[in-house]
C-alpha cells in the first residue's frame, strides 16, 4: 500500500543531507523517493557520475546504508555480484531465511544508455532481482556536459556544440525505456524527480516485482540544461506536460500511462527556459529544428498511446 | 588419503575449484580456459557444489561481479586467457585497492592483435602492475596445488589481496597427467572456512565502499595497499610450507634446480621450466655447471631472494614469454637485472623472447641459450636480447 507523505517521512534517512550535489539537482531528490519506498534493508551499488562522486568523498559519506561502487559502466554488474552473493549467503543458511533485502543500481544516463548498457542487459536477462534507476539527465555532467544517447536532438553539450554549422545534437535520443521493456523483465518504467507520488508508487512496485526492475527517471541539471535551479521541479513537470518525458510503466508486459496531461502542451514551453536550447530561437534553421522536435515527440506520443491502449 | 587420476590441467583446477566450494563463480568463457568454468558448472548442475554460479555476459562484468561478491562477503572464483584477462583489466586494480581476495585462474594466452588462442605470457605480464599476487604453475599437478594455496594466500587476513593461479594456455591446460588430488576434507581443511571482513552484506554495520578518494587521502590508501605485498610474499612461503607438511608437496618463491654451484643459470616462468630441467640434467651429465631458477611467485616480485639465489652466477638468462614492444626486452629480464642490481652483484646476463603464440620450445633452443651463456663467459660477445625460434 503506498503511504502518504507524513509516514514517507518517518522512512529512516538512507541519503543524508551530507552530499554534495548541486543546488537544485534532481538526482539526490529523485534517489530518495525511491529508497523511501521500501521499509526493507537495501543494499545500493553505483555507477561513476555526479551521484556517486559527490555523495562519497572521502573521508565523509553520505550514505547510511551499504553502499558500493566499482566503476562507471557496470553498476548492473555490481549489483549483480552482491545479489548472487546474498543469494548463494541465503541458500547456506548464513543469512536468515526470513531476511528480505532489496538490491537498487544507481547509475547516470551515459552509465546506463551508453557505456553500461551491456551490463544491464546481460543482469535483466539473467533476472537478479534488482531495481536498476537511471538517474537521467540526458547528458555526461560529472565530466563536464559531454552528449550522450540520451541528449535530445538539438541540445547544445560541449561534444555537440551549436554553431554555425551544427544545431546541436544531431541525433534523436534512444528510447531505453521500451528497449528495457523488450527485455520482457517483470516492471519498467519512466518518471520525473519531482512528482513524489508518481516515482514511490513505481518504485514500490518495482521492488516488490519479484525480478528485475528498471526505473528511467528525468533528473533535470541546472548546470547542464542551462536552467534556474529554482526551475528543476517546474522543468520536470514541463517535460512530463509537453509529452516529451511521458509517465508510464510497463508491468508485466502491460503497457500503463500513469500521467495523462490535461492539455498537451507545445515543446517551445519547455525548451525556452533551458539554455541548452537557446540557440533554437533564433532564425530560422533553430526553428526548423524545433519543428522537427514537435514532430518527433508528438509521433512518439501517439505510438505510445496506442501501446496503452489510450489511442 | 588421496588419489592419484589422470587429469588435463583445466580439470585439475575446476576439481579444486569443487573441492573449495566457493560461495560464488562469475564466468565469461575464453580459450583455453573454458574447460575450467564449464567443468565446474557441471559440478554446479550436479549439485556436487554449493556455489551460485553467474553466467554473466563479458569477462569485465565477470570481474565486477566477483568483486562485489566478495565484498557481500564470500569467497569467489573464475577463470579466463588473454583478451578476456584485457578486458577485465579496469576492475583488476579495482580488485586489489578494494583489497577483495578474488581467486582467479589464467590460462595464459597469446593477446590478439592477429587472434592467436596458444600460449605466451603477454596477458600476465599485462596485469603485471595490477596489484594481483600472481603464481605461476609448471604442469597440472602444480596448477591443482596451486589453486588451493592462492585461495589460502590471497584470503588470509594479513594480505586480503586477488591473486592469480597462472598455468599455460594448452601446453598445461590441454596436456593429461597423473595428478595427485587430495581428499575434499583435507582441502577444506587446508583452506578453511572464508573470513569476511566488513561484509556488505552485513546491514546493521552500513559502509561506503568504493568512494571519491581525492589528493589529500589516495596516496596514503596507496601507501596501505603496498604495504600488503610483504605480508603476500611471507604467505607465499608459509602456505607453501603448510602444503608440503600437509599433502608432501612442497612450494615456495621459486624452484632452484642444481643452483648451488651453477655457473650459468636460466630464470623461467611456467612449463618452460620443465623442459629447462630436463636440459639442465643433460649439461651436468657432460659437467657443465648449469642451473635453473623457476620463478613461481611473480608478483609480489622477490628481488632480495633472486638476487640471492643468482649472485654467484657468472651469466644468467632470462626466458621472457612476452615482449616489451618499445622496452627493448621481455617484462622478465629487467625485473632480474634490477633485483641483482639492487644487491649490488654485477652478472652479465642475456635475454631470450620464445615461444609467442604457442611457438614450440624444444630442448634444443635451451641447449642453445646455455651455449650462449657459455661463450659469454668465454669472452665472446653475445646480443643482448634475442628472438628463439623465429624465422628470420
Ligand atoms: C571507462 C570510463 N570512461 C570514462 C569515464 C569518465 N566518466 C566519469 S563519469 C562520466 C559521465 C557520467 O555521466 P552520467 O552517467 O550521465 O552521470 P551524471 O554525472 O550526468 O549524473 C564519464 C564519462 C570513466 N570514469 N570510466
Ligand atoms: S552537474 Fe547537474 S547532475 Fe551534476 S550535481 Fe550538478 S546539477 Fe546534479
Amino acid at each position: 500500500m503506498p503511504k502518504n507523505l507524513k509516514q514517507y517521512a518517518q522512512v529512516p534517512t538512507r541519503l543524508t543531507g551530507g552530499h554534495r550535489l548541486c543546488p537544485g539537482c534532481g538526482e539526490p531528490t529523485a534517489a530518495r523517493q525511491v529508497l523511501m519506498a521500501t521499509d526493507k534493508p537495501v543494499v545500493v551499488a553505483n555507477a561513476t557520475g555526479c551521484f556517486e562522486v559527490s555523495t562519497t568523498i572521502m573521508p565523509y559519506t553520505a550514505w547510511a546504508v551499504p553502499w558500493m561502487h566499482i566503476a562507471f559502466e557496470n553498476a548492473a554488474a555490481t549489483v549483480s555480484g552482491i545479489e548472487a552473493m546474498y543469494v548463494s549467503q541465503k541458500a547456506q543458511g548464513n543469512i536468515p531465511a526470513d531476511a528480505d533485502y532489496r538490491f537498487v543500481a544507481f547509475a547516470g544516463d551515459g552509465g546506463t544508455y551508453d557505456i553500461g548498457l551491456q551490463a544491464l542487459s546481460g543482469a535483466a536477462e539473467r533476472g537478479h532481482q534488482f531495481l536498476y534507476v537511471c538517474l537521467n539527465n540526458e547528458a555526461y555532467m560529472n565530466t563536464g556536459v559531454q552528449r550522450s544517447s540520451a541528449s535530445p536532438y538539438g541540445a547544445h553539450t560541449t561534444t555537440s556544440p551549436s554553431g554555425s554549422h551544427s544545431p546541436g545534437k544531431k541525433a534523436f535520443q534512444k528510447d531505453l525505456t521500451a528497449i528495457m521493456a523488450a527485455h520482457d523483465i517483470p516492471y519498467v518504467a519512466q518518471s520525473i524527480s519531482g512528482r513524489w507520488r508518481d516515482l514511490t508508487a513505481k518504485a514500490e512496485k518495482a521492488f516488490e516485482c519479484g525480478g528485475p526492475a528498471f526505473i528511467n527517471v528525468l533528473t533535470p541539471c541546472p548546470l547542464g540544461w542551462i536552467a534556474d535551479a529554482s526551475e528543476s521541479v517546474n522543468l520536470a513537470q514541463l517535460a512530463a506536460d509537453c509529452c516529451v518525458w511521458p509517465l508510464y510503466e510497463v508491468e508485466n508486459g502491460v503497457w500503463k500511462l500513469t500521467y495523462k496531461p490535461k492539455e498537451k502542451l507545445p515543446i517551445d514551453e519547455y525548451l525556452k527556459k533551458q539554455g541548452r536550447f537557446k540557440h533554437l530561437f533564433k532564425g530560422a534553421e533553430g526553428e526548423a529544428v524545433r519543428a522537427k522536435m514537435q514532430e518527433y515527440v508528438d509521433t512518439k506520443w501517439e505510438l505510445l498511446k496506442q501501446k496503452c491502449g489510450e489511442a | 588419503m588421496g588419489k592419484v587420476m589422470p587429469l588435463e590441467g583445466n580439470m585439475a583446477v575446476a576439481e579444486a575449484m569443487r573441492q573449495i566450494n566457493p560461495d560464488v563463480v562469475a564466468a565469461y568463457p575464453i580459450t583455453p580456459s573454458t574447460e575450467v568454468v564449464q567443468t565446474f558448472a557441471r559440478f554446479v548442475a550436479d549439485g556436487q557444489v554449493k556455489t551460485n554460479f553467474v553466467a554473466v555476459e563479458s569477462e569485465h562484468s565477470a570481474m565486477t561481479a566477483c568483486v562485489a561478491a566478495a565484498a557481500a562477503g564470500g569467497r569467489v572464483m573464475n577463470a579466463t586467457s588473454a583478451n578476456g584477462l584485457a578486458l577485465m583489466w579496469e576492475i583488476l586494480y579495482i580488485a586489489s585497492s578494494l583489497r577483495q581476495p578474488v581467486i582467479l585462474t589464467l590460462v595464459n594466452r597469446a593477446l590478439s592483435g592477429n587472434i592467436n588462442i596458444h600460449c605466451d605470457h603477454s596477458d600476465g605480464m599485462g596485469a603485471r602492475d595490477a596489484g594481483w599476487v600472481q603464481i605461476y604453475g609448471e604442469n597440472c599437478q602444480e596448477a591443482y596445488d596451486n589453486l588451493i594455496q592462492c585461495t589460502a594466500i590471497g584470503e588470509r587476513l594479513d594480505v586480503r589481496l586477488p591473486v592469480m593461479n597462472c598455468l599455460d594456455g594448452f601446453l598445461v591446460s590441454h596436456s593429461y597427467e597423473l595428478v595427485e588430488v587430495e581428499d575434499d576434507e583435507a582441502v577444506q581443511a587446508f583452506v578453511g572456512p572464508y573470513k569476511p571482513v566488513k561484509p556488505l552484506l552485513d546491514i546493521n554495520d552500513p559502509y561506503t565502499i568504493g568512494p571519491l578518494d581525492l589528493q589529500d587521502f589516495y596516496m596514503e590508501h596507496k601507501r596501505s595497499q603496498w604495504e600488503a605485498y610483504p605480508a603476500a610474499k611471507q604467505a607465499v612461503i608459509e602456505e607453501g610450507k603448510r602444503f608440503g607438511e600437509m599433502f608432501g608437496r612442497e612450494y615456495g618463491l621459486m624452484e632452484l634446480v642444481d643452483m648451488d654451484d651453477a655457473e650459468i643459470a636460466i630464470v623461467a616462468l611456467g612449463s618452460a621450466a620443465g623442459t629447462c630441467k630436463d636440459v639442465v640434467a643433460n649439461l651436468r651429465a657432460q659437467g657443465v655447471k648449469a642451473g635453473l631458477l623457476k620463478l613461481r611467485c611473480f608478483r609480489p616480485f622477490p628481488i632480495e631472494e633472486i638476487a640471492e639465489a643468482l649472485k654467484g652466477c657468472k651469466a644468467v638468462a632470462v626466458m621472457d614469454r612476452a615482449a616489451s614492444y618499445g622496452g627493448g626486452t621481455g617484462p622478465l629480464f629487467p625485473e632480474v637485472a634490477a633485483a641483482l642490481m639492487a644487491g649490488g652483484y654485477a652478472v652479465p646476463m642475456l635475454d631470450y623472447i620464445y615461444g609467442l603464440g604457442g611457438r614450440e620450445l624444444p630442448p634444443e633452443q635451451i641447449g642453445i641459450v646455455y651455449d650462449d651463456l657459455g661463450k659469454l663467459v668465454g669472452g665472446q660477445k653475445i646480443p643482448t636480447v634475442q628472438w628463439l625460434g623465429v624465422r628470420e
